[in-house]
């Protein structure tokens, strides 16, 4: 018993805060705005213990593992849902249905979690579902929206999709090797055809997730039509606990496969970044916008992947860290924006320095980020997944990823002459920006200037492994 | 002296400026922490001449960065970078001078201008070359948002330009640093260039990893074809802007084609030796004819640049004692000059509102300290003996007569006739713009140079004397650092 609370303390605290906060909406006694506080607190508590007090072990015959990465990895997602309900408290407040998007949320981090430490194929197919599902019913969440109703539709048709495609590979896999353990499959998969199969089947099941393109399409249109907050867990939560994931289970299950899925990854890696990139050329809305960077980041992170050695592994977590930080600063200000004015448009930006100067500077910050500019965090994000990539001595991968960082930039620098360079052609008018908005923020342009410069944050994550 | 001085001094008047409670004190601090680095880096220019190095990188010391990609703070200098150091520290309080005017958001100009500086002191002490391309991307989005907010013209168009084409080639340097460190045996690969330059890299892999550098760099350095970026982003920055891409920012480029691909793919610099001497060729006698069709000062200035600038890589190609050293020679000139011919086009801007040498004319009778100013950096410009440009390019065409073969003889005549083009053309810009009867009545009204006006050029006319006049000092600073390239390039052999 005692082990058990151990190493399942993150997953304990997300269900106990879960559960807490049902009892709590049984009697209806509180407003939002007392909640709120309280709900953020709660996570910051499970995000400090996860991150300080690591176990390490595993339990029901490897089913569920846990270890310093993982637990580590964990954090980082409870630090991004933290963020998230810091940034969008405009948004959160206003909504009729606080707990319930809240308990959503969370039902989805732990999904999450069990995914990250799931050791069994069946454990990680239902864990999956468990963190995809109820981010459909938050895409919902503006309810008098069509285009939430919508994105929702989107989410949950494509995804029951990749379940499905899942759900078949791992039928054949477990027809041709008798076992769902993980621990079991590494020595019984070989380059048969039929493993082959079974594996690609996989493979595009995360690449769904990844929103890898050929598999992108339904990742503009539900950007677009979830709330904010919806987003912004998209993009970053999720998309970090699948790459985690994804890392650790090509890493460890399918090395006998490793030559398979290099090449799969390096022709993956390219598409994404290129049509990432091309795409996100011509968006003006800036969910839309956000979108196609991230799946261009995404692009990047496979490349990261190829290196299939201990420096994959810390350059993944590292840049998802990062990332995480500027996407999430973008994601603050454009949300900080549209709750004031209604406003999503990367034109409607424009002149913003001259009424806003503070806000153009952490999205101009987040943005150069994300492009990989230094002294932000992002340089060292990118030259690092660049760095693994190289070590397997494919300089054209290298090439191409590297052009695709001067295409990037070319869309990022958009935003920024729109809101430093252009004048402005209709007032946006005064924005709002609550305390817990401006903490967010600046914890985010904290984490994008330091967690470069400061290299003990890479260093730490290069030692889990 | 700890080089770190050198980065952190910059860090500190940014952050000075950017928390300075009123926008008049930006300037202040700005113009403070300028000075105080230009006499650090004298100071640091009369320690180096002091100091007996028994190894070619003086003041070096080694800071732990990123031990798992075996990326450290390696700082160091030689002659080269104390030269560049100094042509930096130079050009900053020039800069931050003529600027002390700025209306529009100064604290955020004067802080862009103190990063931009940081990255380029910073590149010039790295010996580690994460660093140093941590650096030179530094300095691309100040240039940018330089060019984008303060600029006049197509003023968003060339900030882009800018910003794209120097990214792209970041981008290529990138791979080859990449590459380089990916090139040494297995498990000892490095970042730093003094360990790189002790391992033998194979000629064929030299091949591969030399273009894409020396291409990267060479974007910087307005190398031909990939010039493009200079005429529109010096055209439509704002003064201190033009002085610092000019002045720094090129050199960035130079010193980088110098430093890493040459230095350290001498096998590569070889085998690609001729087609940098043709690509020179053709960026000093485009860039020339290109200038003399231009009717805009600041688009002289610009094209002229390009055609300089060919002269460093040139000198570079040729892969001589002589021509290199001139090569480092030219870099400090053309930024002193250059930058000095910025600022002074930038006062006669203020004042008549044009920059169209056919609208001007007479401005000797109304502004005599900025006419006189012009012609001397005009002059510079043509390489008239006494000043800094005659010494620059008669060194590098005495290192390229060195080689004998008819095609290097060829081409050195062919580059040394720029230099009657060059004559033509800023004869006849200065000439119109200074000579003859008041253009406009109106004149009358201006007012000559003011005090920071004059202070800024008075810097760079001392510089460009001190060269131009006693240019041994200079020769012996940077001279047994060329000699320690060309002992590797020799012995690679």
């Amino acid at each position: 018993m005692g082990i058990f609370l151990n190493y399942m303390k993150p997953e304990l605290m997300i269900s106990l805060i879960i559960f807490l906060l049902l009892i709590l909406k049984l009697g209806k006694g509180m407003t939002n705005a007392a909640l709120l506080p309280f709900i953020q607190v709660l996570i910051l508590i499970g995000f400090l213990i996860t991150l300080f007090l690591p176990a390490e072990g595993s339990l029901f015959h490897g089913m569920y593992r846990t270890g310093r990465l993982i637990g580590f990895q964990k954090a980082v997602l409870l630090l991004g849902v933290y963020l998230i309900s810091l940034l969008c408290s405009g948004w959160l407040k206003k909504s009729e249905h606080l707990t319930e998007f809240i308990v959503l949320m969370l039902s989805a981090l732990l999904g999450m979690f069990f995914l990250l430490s799931s050791g069994h194929l069946v454990m990680f197919f239902l864990s999956l579902e468990l963190a995809t599902i109820p981010v459909a019913a938050m895409s919902n969440f503006d309810l008098d929206k069509k285009a939430s109703s919508e994105a929702a539709m989107k989410m949950i048709l494509s995804s029951a999709f990749a379940s499905g495609i899942l759900l078949f590979g791992i039928s054949l896999i477990y027809g041709i090797t008798g076992t769902l353990y993980f621990d079991a499959l590494v020595s019984r998969i070989e380059a048969g055809p039929l493993q082959v199969m079974a594996f690609v089947f996989l493979f595009s099941a995360f690449a769904f997730k990844l929103s890898v393109v050929p598999f992108h399409l339904w990742t503009a249109d539900v950007y677009e039509g979830s709330p904010f907050p919806v987003t912004a867990f998209l993009s970053v939560v999720s998309k970090g606990a699948v790459a985690f994931t994804f890392v650790s289970v090509l890493y460890r299950v399918f090395q006998p496969l490793g030559e398979l899925w290099h090449i799969l990854l390096m022709i993956t890696a390219v598409s994404t970044l290129v049509i990432g990139n091309l795409f996100a050329l011509r968006q003006d809305n800036i969910k839309r916008f956000l979108a196609f960077s991230s799946i261009a980041q995404v692009g990047f992170i496979l490349v990261g992947i190829t290196a299939n050695d201990a420096s994959g592994t810390a350059s993944v977590t590292y840049f998802i860290l990062v990332y995480l930080f500027s996407n999430l600063a973008a994601f603050g200000v454009a949300s900080v924006i549209a709750d004031s004015t209604g406003r999503e448009n990367i034109s409607d930006y424009r002149g913003l320095y001259a009424s806003h100067p503070m806000l153009c500077w952490v999205m101009a910050l987040a943005l150069f980020s994300l492009a990989g500019i230094p002294p932000t965090a992002g340089f060292f994000g990118k030259v690092f997944l660049l760095g693994a990539g190289a070590s397997r001595g494919q300089l054209w991968l290298i090439v191409i990823a590297a052009l695709n960082m001067v295409i990037s930039l070319y869309y990022y620098l958009r935003v920024v002459r729109a809101m430093f360079m252009e004048k402005q052609l209709s007032p946006i008018g005064t924005i709002t920006q609550e305390l817990p908005v401006r903490f967010a923020l600046l914890l985010c342009v904290a984490g994008i200037l330091l967690t470069g410069l400061l290299s003990w944050i890479y260093e730490y994550i290069r030692l889990l492994i | 002296m700890n080089l770190l001085i050198l980065i952190t001094l910059p860090l500190l008047t940014a952050f000075a400026v950017l928390l300075s409670p009123k926008p008049q004190h930006a300037r202040v601090f700005s113009l403070a922490g300028a000075t105080l680095q230009l006499l650090i880096a004298v100071l640091l220019f009369l320690q180096y001449r002091a100091s007996v190095s028994n190894g070619p990188w003086a003041f070096e010391s080694m800071y732990d960065w990123y031990p798992s990609w075996h990326i450290g703070l390696h700082l160091g200098v030689d002659g080269i970078s104390v030269a560049m150091i100094l042509l930096t520290a130079f050009v900053v309080v020039a800069g931050v001078l003529v600027s002390w005017n700025v209306e529009k958001m100064p604290k955020e100009f004067h802080f862009l201008l103190i990063l931009l500086s940081l990255g380029a002191y910073g590149f010039f002490i790295s010996l580690d070359l994460f660093t140093l391309f941590f650096f030179l991307e530094l300095a691309v989005i100040p240039k940018y948002l330089l060019i984008g907010v303060w600029g006049s013209g197509k003023k968003e168009y060339s900030a882009n330009k800018l910003a794209l084409m120097l990214m792209a080639g970041s981008a290529l340097v990138l791979i080859g640093i990449l590459a380089l460190y990916y090139a040494q045996p297995a498990g000892a690969g490095s970042f730093d260039l003094t360990l790189i330059g002790k391992n033998n890299i194979p000629e064929s892999t030299q091949k591969v990893i030399f273009p894409l550098l020396f291409v990267g760099f060479g974007i910087f350095t307005a190398l031909f074809p990939f010039h493009t970026w200079v005429p529109d982003g010096h055209s439509s920055a704002p003064t201190a802007g033009s002085m610092f891409l000019a002045g720094i920012s090129m050199k960035l480029g130079g010193y980088g084609c110098l430093r890493v691909a040459t230095y350290l793919l001498p096998l590569g610099a070889t085998y690609y030796s001729n087609t940098i001497i043709v690509l020179a060729a053709i960026a000093i006698l485009y860039g020339a004819f290109a200038t003399m069709m231009q009717n805009d000062l600041k688009y002289i200035n610009a094209y002229s640049s390009v055609s300089h600038c060919g002269f460093v890589l040139l000198g570079i190609g040729m892969l001589t004692k002589t021509a290199i050293t001139g090569a480092v020679f030219q870099m400090v000139s053309h930024g002193l000059m250059t930058a000095l011919f910025f600022a002074v086009i930038g006062m006669v801007y203020e004042r008549t509102h044009t920059r169209l040498v056919a609208q001007m004319g007479g401005l000797m009778k109304v502004l005599p300290f900025i006419t006189t100013i012009m012609f001397i950096a005009g002059l510079c410009s043509l390489g008239l003996p006494g000043l800094s440009g005659f010494v620059a390019e008669m060194t590098v065409f005495m290192g390229s007569w060195e080689k004998v073969e008819t095609i290097y003889r060829v081409i050195t005549i062919a580059a040394g006739m720029s230099i009657v083009v060059t004559a033509v053309y800023i004869l006849r810009a200065v000439g119109q713009t200074a000579m003859g009867p008041l253009a406009h009545e109106e004149y009358k009204g201006y007012r000559d140079a003011s005090w920071n006006e004059k202070l800024a050029a008075i810097i760079l006319v001392l510089g460009i004397l001190a060269i131009g006049l006693a240019p041994f000092w200079l020769n012996d600073l940077v001279t047994p650092s060329t000699e320690l390239i060309m002992k590797k390039i020799l012995s690679s052999k």
